[in-house]
């Protein structure tokens, strides 16, 4: 019996009259606050990565503020510490539920889908609770939400009941009995609770899910890689295994998490069970790739130089042939971040260099130098242009004014 | 707490090189993979570099010496560029006007006595005034024993006056010739043999004459290949290509004296680093 | 007026190697440790990038990861009575400044030391009668044994992932090893690093003349390597900045690379930039460490109460801070009593250039890799007739080709002009040198004390060093560099060029950063300042580590031993803490 309940049941003995009263003042807005409840929510928003957008840099945990980017504008992420008045605190379960399942907070006010909730959408009623009990034991914090900033018209908030109408599948998840119990488990984690896809699928000019499911998108301002099948590009090499020792140390014999996912793997999929992971590769191996496209072909110019730069300033970790050292630095032979679709990552990784999640298995936290002072536009599009088709790789080639865009946008980001 | 140590978007850079990454480009008429050691080169009598990017400290009369003396010291032979053509005096002219020439963060409290020889340099100038008055003072040595300046001399005379200095020989007041020299020849090989981003070595010139092929990280398949040679390209911290750097101070005082920031990384970056997983900012310096 | 800060159970002086093992055992232990470091923050990304790191002018030359000596130096004589003036340049040796210590810019050529070392005065009287040692030769036993320090030798090893050969794997004899080392309990973490040829042609012209070469053990990686802490370290790729350079790519062990990945996650460590600490506090009783007063880059003044403190700075700036603070009897040589800056040494290099018929690529390199040859050092050999004690070990290091200080030409080449030139583009890719290590005594009139004249920035007296080399090194010197040059003579080579260690002590050319001594170990507090657990004899609750407890100097590198007395002190400090009382009683 959870304490609600027993409030409740005293207070009702007293005075049913009362009680009403006194479970308003005492309980309403309170989740379940079990201790098993509390333990499964704290597991769940570290699967969810809830600390990640809604704490600020330097800012005090889960109280918001982290600006994230869209191509509409700039969204903040809002204070989800139990203080009543500034963050979640006074929220009932169903407010809470509401917000998860149909992006309308508490005031009934629409919420900008940069909060996942087209993912959270499917997530079950006792998970959402879960989260929420385990919210309301952080430390409160009195923080007011910012503003979003956002050009007109997406800063009317009505339009995103269109939007919801065309893109919001709100619909808790559903097992598919053909498929096995961990491919199913997989599908949630991956699918809700995960939101991979809010980085890993590709977006539309409204900014709704379109292409092929976790065939890649862009997160923030790189590409996040294609997680289907595809021997280039995506995980159509990788083992089960491979992904699971990715998602919880940060690396594998193919690939070190950088940018974004640096930090996902550091605040969240770390700390998930071995057979949550294991669940995760199953259904991402399941998943369909992109249709192989036919890479342009490099300018030889530009490998040339590439090559060169390559000898220069790349080799002394990457290896002359591009195989890294194993648990230490990333091969970028047969990379698939290295020949994704697009080359942002690779480009940003140059750029500003790159550090690999510190996580208990692989606490080193080994780092990348930034290289944008030491290489102009037209030598990044060229090394990139040939990390991306030596040593067996195939890829479309860079050009210098990608790098330059990526480059100015990176310099701009908010910090 | 006031020890914190900023590592963040306090570092700066001060060198033209990473103001503006396109500027290079510009400065190049675009030709990015042209060699700057040309253009450097190019501009202007022998050995000047582009625009103010070099700081001074020589007047043009020791210029003069400096380029004399170190066109004795590695002249231009059949063994290919000397001194001179390395751009040498350039590179100590920047090194005099920068914080090796100012004695920076050396202990420079007096009193001030010659000791023994084992008890190391002991004067009370910087390394820049050492130049000033030496020179001054071997010219007027030459003046008075053949009546022209340093620079004025044969070669062979120069030589002559070269090893008197190098003997201790010569009367150069509270200087004894032999440090005055010793120095001199210090930021001569200097000049010939440092990475090129430091105004000498040009067209790796010093380099070249001894088969360095320049800072590479990497030799794992190379080092047990006995006897053979490694022939990559020449290559500096600077690129293929490299353009001088100008001597910078970098706000937070890290690294005062030469040298550009190549390493300027992020501040988001910075801060991703210092994250751990308990939520405390690392290297804080917080009590 | 310095403010008053809360306190810490144990602060450290200085952030390098020996704080950061402390930092790490202690912490471990429940303890809150703060680390005070005089220098900056670094690490790998973005200070010893591959970007900018191979800098041979603005590190090696300009000394820039240095300390400065406008902040601290010492003054320096060769003998009482003269008049010591300020080190105005760094030259003979290099103290560091900034986090990780002197460990950011280290070769990485790390020992143990041999089981007759650390007994060194019983051994000798034993083997060659009193007579042996000269009335002022002030060498003593270190009141631990070999066997006592093995297990943390090893614990230090596997925290570096040293590449090396064992020679003696409990008490057999290893081919390959080095045979003279004391008997270690297992191989070393990882296998020797690739050879180059310089070192390929010592090993065989070593053979010839009959010694027993083998590969040095470095802190350079011969592979990948997840250490004892579980941090990650990369291969060396042999770019040949090692000395003087922080590494670019995780393969050389420094404390960024093997302990700091760990301590500074932790939520009982902290540390603190650019604080420099000018004095050690005691209470009213003179038997009590209450903290440290450090001063920040503005000249705030901060008093730090610990209830341990641990001086863990460079070997001068540990004796200095003693002295400063009125901390033990500083020492006198005319009544030879005082323990404070007694027992002074350093090591007597010399060395062989040789130009080689084979090229040599000499920039391949890693700051440990070298092949050595240990017949000579200690006591591996038979002194009788010899006319010195001691020894050292005969190296060929290929640390790197970096042109401007790596110039190992052949005698008689001119010092400048065409002639040099010629010499230069003939003989840079075929040079290589070998070097002799060699150990050195504690005399008499070898010591530090406080300057009369010169102060520091913070307006304490100069350390002042009096120092030189004596009779005993001059003839060992001689010795091992004739011997060098015998395996100089048996490779083919185009010219040799020995040269020997000389004359006075001269504090110009840099010898070795391996300065010793000054806070004394041993088991007599007439003659140590700190006792076998490098606890102070007179103030329990303040330890010093680092080689300045060295009673004198065997022929090897530092580093290996003073990681392993960090460790061995750390376990004790355990039981102090648990306990807290003298772990020996005077």
């Amino acid at each position: 019996m959870n304490a609600r309940l027993i409030i409740a049941g005293v207070l009702a003995l007293a005075s049913a009259g009362a009680a009403v009263a006194a479970v308003q003042v005492y309980a309403p807005s309170r989740s379940d606050q079990t201790w098993s409840s509390i333990r499964d929510g704290r597991y769940l928003a570290r699967a969810g990565d809830c600390k990640a957008c809604h704490t600020a840099e330097g800012g005090k945990p889960y109280a918001g503020g982290r600006p994230v980017p869209t191509p509409f504008g700039i969204v903040y992420s809002t204070n989800i510490t139990p203080d009543p008045d500034t963050g979640i605190g006074a929220w009932s379960e169903d407010d809470f539920y509401r917000a998860m399942h149909d992006g309308i907070d508490r005031q009934g006010e629409r919420l900008y889908p940069a909060f996942p909730y087209p993912w959270f959408t499917h997530m079950t009623r006792g998970d959402v609770d879960a989260i929420k009990a385990y919210l309301d034991t952080v430390k409160p914090v009195r923080q007011v939400n910012r503003a979003p900033e956002l050009g007109w018209p997406f800063s009317m908030r009505s339009m995103l009941a269109a939007w919801d109408k065309l893109y919001l599948d709100a619909e808790q998840f559903q097992p598919d009995p053909k498929r096995s119990a961990e491919w199913n488990r997989g599908k949630y984690l991956v699918d809700s609770l995960g939101h991979c896809g809010a980085c890993h699928t590709s977006k539309n000019m409204l900014g709704g899910p379109t292409g092929g499911k976790m065939q890649g998108g862009m997160a923030e301002h790189v590409f996040a890689p294609n997680l289907g099948a595809g021997e280039r590009d995506g995980l159509g090499g990788w083992t089960r295994e491979d992904i699971v020792e990715y998602l919880a140390t940060g690396s594998n014999r193919f690939a070190t998490a950088a940018g974004p996912m640096s930090e996902v793997v550091q605040a969240s999929t770390q700390y998930l069970k071995q057979r949550d992971l294991e669940a995760m590769a199953t259904y991402l191996k399941s998943l369909e790739g992109p249709k192989a496209g036919t890479p342009g072909t490099p300018d030889r110019d530009a490998m040339r130089t590439g090559a060169a730069l390559y000898v220069d300033d790349c080799a002394g970790c990457h290896m002359d042939n591009g195989t890294g050292l194993p648990n230490v630095f990333p091969p970028l032979r047969a990379s698939s971040a290295v020949q994704a679709a697009k080359p942002d990552l690779l480009i940003a990784v140059i750029l500003e260099g790159a550090r690999s999640p510190a996580t208990g298995a692989k606490p080193s936290g080994l780092m990348m130098p930034a290289f944008n002072t030491k290489l102009d536009d037209a030598e990044v599009a060229a090394l990139a242009t040939y990390i991306r088709n030596a040593w067996g790789n195939r890829a479309g080639p860079v050009s210098e004014g990608e790098v330059g865009k990526l480059r100015s946008t990176l310099a701009s980001a908010p910090r | 707490m006031e020890q914190r140590e900023n590592i963040g978007p306090g570092r700066a850079c001060t060198t033209e090189r990473c103001e503006s990454p396109s500027r290079r480009t510009f400065l190049l008429g675009g030709a990015v993979f042209i060699s700057s050691s040309l253009v450097l080169g190019g501009c202007g009598g022998g050995g000047s570099t582009r625009g103010s990017a070099a700081p001074r400290f020589l007047e043009p009369g020791e210029r003069n010496f400096v380029r004399a003396a170190i066109d004795r010291l590695i002249p231009r032979d059949g063994l290919g560029p000397g001194a001179v053509d390395a751009g040498v005096d350039v590179f100590i002219d920047a090194q005099l006007a920068g914080p090796f020439g100012q004695a920076t963060g050396i202990y420079m409290q007096a009193p001030f006595h010659l000791g023994d020889k084992e008890q190391g340099y002991q004067l009370p100038f910087t390394p820049a005034q050492v130049y000033r008055l030496g020179i001054q003072r071997v010219d007027q040595h030459c003046r008075k024993t053949s009546g022209k300046a340093f620079a004025q001399l044969a070669p062979a005379e120069q030589d002559k006056v070269l090893h008197d200095l190098e003997d201790g020989k010569v009367d150069l007041g509270e200087i004894p010739s032999d440090t005055f020299f010793g120095l001199l020849w210090q930021n001569t090989r200097e000049g010939f043999l440092a990475d090129p981003i430091y105004g000498g070595n040009r067209g790796f010139a010093g380099w070249k004459l001894i088969g360095y092929n320049g800072p590479r990280y990497n030799y794992l398949e190379h080092i047990d290949q006995f006897g053979k040679p490694y022939d990559a390209p020449y290559v500096s911290l600077g690129g293929r290509n490299p353009v001088m750097c100008r001597l910078s101070d970098s706000p937070t005082g890290r690294f005062r004296g030469p040298g550009c920031e190549y390493a300027q990384i992020p501040a988001r970056l910075h801060y991703d680093a210092l994250t751990t997983t308990t939520g405390k900012v690392w290297p804080a310096g917080n009590l | 007026m310095a403010r008053k800060l809360p306190e810490v159970d144990v602060v450290l002086v200085g952030f390098g190697w020996t704080a950061s093992v402390i930092a790490q055992e202690l912490t471990d232990a429940g303890a809150s440790v703060l680390a005070l470091e005089r220098g900056g923050w670094r690490d790998t990304v973005p200070d010893f990038s591959v970007t900018h790191i191979q800098d041979e002018l603005r590190y090696a030359v300009r000394k820039q990861i240095f300390e400065e000596t406008q902040r601290s130096t010492l003054a320096f004589r060769n003998r009482p009575g003269q008049l010591a003036l300020p080190m105005r340049e760094l030259g003979s040796f290099l103290p560091a400044a900034g986090v990780g210590g002197a460990g950011v810019h280290w070769n990485g050529q790390n020992w143990r030391f041999l089981p007759s070392d650390f007994l060194l005065r019983s051994h000798n009287e034993q083997r060659y009668g009193k007579k042996a040692i000269p009335a002022d030769m002030t060498i003593q036993d270190w009141g631990i044994t070999y066997e006592q320090l093995e297990p943390y030798y090893d614990k230090w090893e596997y925290l570096c992932g040293i590449s090396g050969k064992a020679g003696n794997i409990g008490g057999k004899i290893q081919p390959g090893g080095n045979p003279f080392e004391g008997p270690r309990r297992r191989e070393y973490p990882l296998p020797p690093l690739k050879r180059c040829a310089a070192t390929v042609l010592f090993d065989k012209a070593a053979r010839e003349v009959g010694f027993h070469p083998f590969p040095a053990p470095a802190a350079n990686t011969s592979k990948p390597y997840i250490n004892s802490l579980g941090v990650q370290m990369g291969q060396c790729t042999f770019c040949g900045y090692c000395e003087w350079f922080g590494c670019a790519n995780y393969s050389k062990a420094s404390p960024q690379s093997t302990i700091l990945p760990v301590l500074l996650k932790k939520d009982n460590f902290r540390f603190r930039t650019h604080c420099s600490v000018v004095r050690v506090l005691t209470d009213s009783t003179g038997k009590r460490a209450t903290g440290v007063v450090y001063v920040d880059p503005d000249g705030n003044e901060y008093i730090q109460p610990a209830q341990v403190v641990v001086l863990c700075a460079f070997a001068h700036h540990n004796v200095h801070l003693l002295l400063v603070s009125k901390i033990g009897a500083p020492y006198d040589p005319r009544s030879q009593t005082g323990v404070v800056g007694r027992n002074y040494a350093y090591q007597l290099s010399s060395s062989v250039n040789v130009t080689c018929k084979e090229r040599l690529n000499p920039f391949m390199g890693a700051g440990a890799l070298g092949q050595v040859v240990d017949d000579f050092n200690g006591d591996n050999f038979d002194h009788t007739g010899k006319g010195f004690i001691g020894g050292g070990y005969i190296a060929l290091w290929n640390t790197g080709g970096r042109p401007i200080l790596q110039e190992y030409l052949p005698k008689g080449t001119p010092k400048w002009g065409s002639g040099w030139k010629k010499a230069l583009h003939e003989d840079y890719l075929y040079s290589t040198h070998m070097q002799g290590h060699g150990g050195m005594m504690s005399y008499r009139n070898n010591y530090l004390d406080l300057d009369p004249t010169y102060t520091d920035d913070y307006g304490n007296p100069l350390l002042r060093l009096t120092f030189d080399f004596y009779d005993n090194e001059h003839a060992m010197s001689k010795f091992l560099t004739d011997r060098a040059t015998e395996i100089a003579r048996a490779i083919p080579n185009r010219g040799i060029n020995p040269k020997p260690r000389q004359g006075h002590y001269s504090i110009i050319p840099y010898q070795t950063t391996h300065n010793t001594g000054g806070a004394a170990m041993g088991s007599d507090p007439r003659t140590s300042f700190v006792n076998p657990f490098l606890q102070s004899w007179d103030v329990p609750n303040l330890w010093v580590m680092g080689s300045s407890v060295f009673p004198q100097n065997p022929g090897y590198n530092p580093t290996g031993t003073v990681g392993a007395l960090a460790f061995w002190a750390a376990d004790a400090m355990k039981r102090y803490i648990r306990n807290p009382q003298p772990l020996v009683q005077a």
